[in-house]
């Protein structure tokens, strides 16, 4: 039996806690009380699903991948579909419900940090649906790089703040989200992307994704009969990952975490935090991290800006000390083979972000009886890769897109 | 609990520069000279490469000193050898939590002390957090200097209570940087630290005036000046790297550090 994390230090194990500026302390502890309070209360609850369920489009389906599976010629593969959601990935589990819980704070303004743009426009659909105001950090490499989010973004009424620190992608754009909600927690609410950040964000974050894991048991038990065998999911900050992983800790289930190889994790463009990172701190929590000897914090690298960030939820981190999932990666090259796998033989373009998790679940439903079932958390949708796929793609000199199966 | 070896009266001058910026010999010059322009206590910054609790100006310094090829030991040898130009002053060594993680806490701690450093502060590790680091530094002699901000509350009186060496207020809501106008509460804040405060209060963030400086020594025993003398340095970069103008630059630089000083000398002279 596990212990129960985090504990009251916001600790999971020697990981997470709180390492942030005096300023944030209070602000941390009024967000925690009213967590805990929030999650004991079955209207807040109520509503959280309600909105799921009318707004966003829940419970996603489980969907049985048929072709997939016989063309891989292994074990059943299943997939959770994360991309139908309203804004098209699993994010926005966690907006309305941070959303919800700066209402009851009386919080109406929001801040948000955003890469690829995927929980940028999460926070800003939400702002709009509350009508809340909405202040998004992006770095202004990210910005060039998904021009449409950034459009979105504005459509939706949020404010798109270029940062142009450090290497101006995702981990500058949570600092520069930190050190804005610093000069503004008296009437901020910072709403963070993923499980990462201080205590008690890893936690809430999970709380409010966690829906995949406790949906998917559900509708995987009425169709098999079983809990899956495996289950595969991507980690870029690990807020899809633990969303399903969660409900599942305490069964006879293999977890396996997919993080970004980019160009391989012996050379140094990738973002594998955990198969190549090393313990410390970053954006106020202990976990694992890419950084060098004397503890700068290192770019990472990868095709899909969602999985390009140098750390990773300090849960995860537990998680991978203590065993109970596999943290492995899959390179752009596989994930851009896989997510055309996934196009062609089921009519369903992954986000590039998934496409890791499909690779990697592919490798091992290959290697497995047929009777036996693999569950991908399909953590978003694809439209938004499209420009990048054709980038790359095209840069294959002569080779024919539509062949490359 | 021991509060710490510290010697020094207000009201103290606390002024704040990064290790290697814009080069460690030019560093230390600067310290030599805030020394000489009257500071009590030098803060020495170490580059970080995600500074969380700066803004602007402090994060172009520290990119300018990691481009130099700055690290954790190496600022805190650029202590030994500010030592040994003669730099007399208590030094508080400014780092980010996670370079001293990489480095270890112990041989942090030892390396600092057999560098003549006075104590360290790290902005990035709350009360709740710094428990263990804090008695460690006892053991080594090394306080760890606490900070209060005006979110701290109720915790104010937790963490005065257990501060060593001298008390750091943060000044208003933000993170490093000078302000035009310090908050109007400012006053009530700073005066409810001092009665919970066994050690010197000190207050930071955003002041670069004189005029704020003559403000504040009514309601507390000294000022930390951060932003406001890297901008100095910013600016005086290409003449303090210059050899043949590099002692006017200093020059200029510690006379800037005298006129924000020179307001807590008056205070004591005349009362
Ligand atoms: C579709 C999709 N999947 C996964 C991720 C990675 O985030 P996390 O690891 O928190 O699920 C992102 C992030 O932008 C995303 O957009």
């Amino acid at each position: 039996m596990m212990e129960r994390v985090p504990n009251e230090y916001g600790r999971f194990g020697d990981f997470g806690g709180k390492f942030v500026p005096e300023t944030l302390m209070l602000p941390l502890e009024e967000i925690e009380a009213e967590l805990d309070k929030a999650l004991a209360d079955e209207s807040f609850k109520q509503e959280y699903i309600r909105i799921l369920q009318h707004y966003s489009g829940r419970p996603t389906p489980l969907t049985f991948a048929p072709n997939l599976t016989r063309q891989v010629g292994g074990a059943k593969m299943y997939l959770k579909r994360e991309d139908l959601n309203h804004t098209g990935a699993h994010k926005i589990n966690n907006a309305i419900g941070q959303a919800l819980l700066a209402k009851r704070m009386g919080k109406k303004k929001l801040i948000a940090e955003t890469g690829a743009g995927q929980h940028g426009v999460a926070a800003a659909t939400v702002a709009a649906h509350f009508g809340m105001d909405c202040i998004v950090f992006m770095g202004e490499e990210d910005i060039k790089r998904q021009e449409l989010n950034v459009f979105r973004m504005k459509l939706l009424g949020a404010e798109v703040v270029p940062v142009s620190s450090g290497n101006r992608t995702l981990k500058d754009a949570t600092n520069e989200a930190i050190r804005y909600w610093v000069a503004h927690c008296d009437d901020h609410f910072y709403m963070i992307g993923s499980v990462v950040g201080p205590h008690p964000y890893p936690k809430m974050v999970r709380e409010f994704q966690r829906v995949i894991g406790d949906e998917a048991k559900e509708q995987f038990l009425a169709r098999e009969g079983k809990l899956p065998d495996v289950i595969v999911a991507c980690v870029g900050g690990g807020s899809n990952a633990i969303g399903m992983f969660y409900p599942f800790l305490q069964d006879d289930v293999r977890l396996v975490g997919v993080e970004a190889a980019g160009k391989g994790i012996d050379t140094p463009h990738h973002a594998a935090t955990i198969t190549k990172g090393t313990k410390g701190v970053i954006h106020g929590a202990m976990t694992y991290l890419l950084q060098d000897e004397y503890g700068q914090i290192l770019e990472p690298y990868s095709i899909s800006a969602g999985l390009d960030y140098p750390g990773v939820g300090p849960e995860h981190a537990y998680l991978a000390s203590i065993g109970r999932v596999r943290y492995e990666s899959a390179t752009d090259d596989e994930a851009v083979a896989a997510f055309q796998l996934l196009a062609q033989t089921e009519g369903i373009i992954p986000a590039i972000e998934s496409a890791h998790a499909v690779a990697k679940a592919v490798e091992l439903a290959r290697e497995m009886p047929p009777d036996e079932t693999v569950l991908i958390c399909l953590s978003g949708r694809g439209d938004k890769d499209v420009q990048t796929m054709m980038r790359h793609l095209g840069a294959r000199e002569g080779e024919d897109i539509a062949t490359v199966r | 609990m021991k509060t710490l070896p510290l010697s020094v009266n207000p009201p103290l001058f606390i002024p704040f520069i990064v290790a290697g910026d814009p080069a460690p010999d030019v560093t230390i010059d600067l310290a030599l000279a805030l020394e000489e322009a009257g500071a009590d206590i030098l803060e020495l910054g170490v580059p970080y490469s995600d500074p969380l609790a700066d803004g602007p100006t402090i994060q172009r310094a520290a990119a300018r000193a990691l481009d130099g090829g700055m690290t954790l030991p190496k600022a805190i040898q650029l202590i030994g050898a500010m030592r040994k130009k003669g730099v007399n002053i208590p030094i508080i060594l400014f780092t980010y939590y996670n370079p001293v993680l990489q480095l270890g806490e112990e041989s942090f701690f030892a390396l600092a002390q057999e560098n003549g450093a006075d104590g360290v502060l790290i902005p990035d590790l709350p009360f709740e957090e710094s428990g263990p680091f804090r008695e460690l530094g006892e053991r080594f002699g090394l306080p760890l200097i606490s900070l209060v901000a005006p979110t701290s509350k109720q915790r104010i009186e937790r963490i005065a209570s257990a501060a060593q060496g001298f008390l750091y207020c943060v000044s208003s809501l933000g993170v490093t940087g000078v302000r035009e106008a310090l908050p109007e509460t400012l006053g009530d804040f700073l005066r409810e630290v001092k009665r919970h405060s066994r050690v010197p209060v000190a207050v930071g963030f955003g002041i670069s005036a004189p005029g704020q400086v003559a403000m504040l020594k009514e309601v507390c025993d000294g000022v930390v000046v951060g932003s406001a003398l890297v901008q100095k340095v910013e600016q005086l970069a290409p003449r303090l790297q210059a050899p043949d103008e590099r002692e006017a630059a200093v020059a200029e630089f510690a006379a800037y550090a005298r006129s924000l000083a020179a307001p807590l000398r008056e205070a004591y002279s005349s009362r």
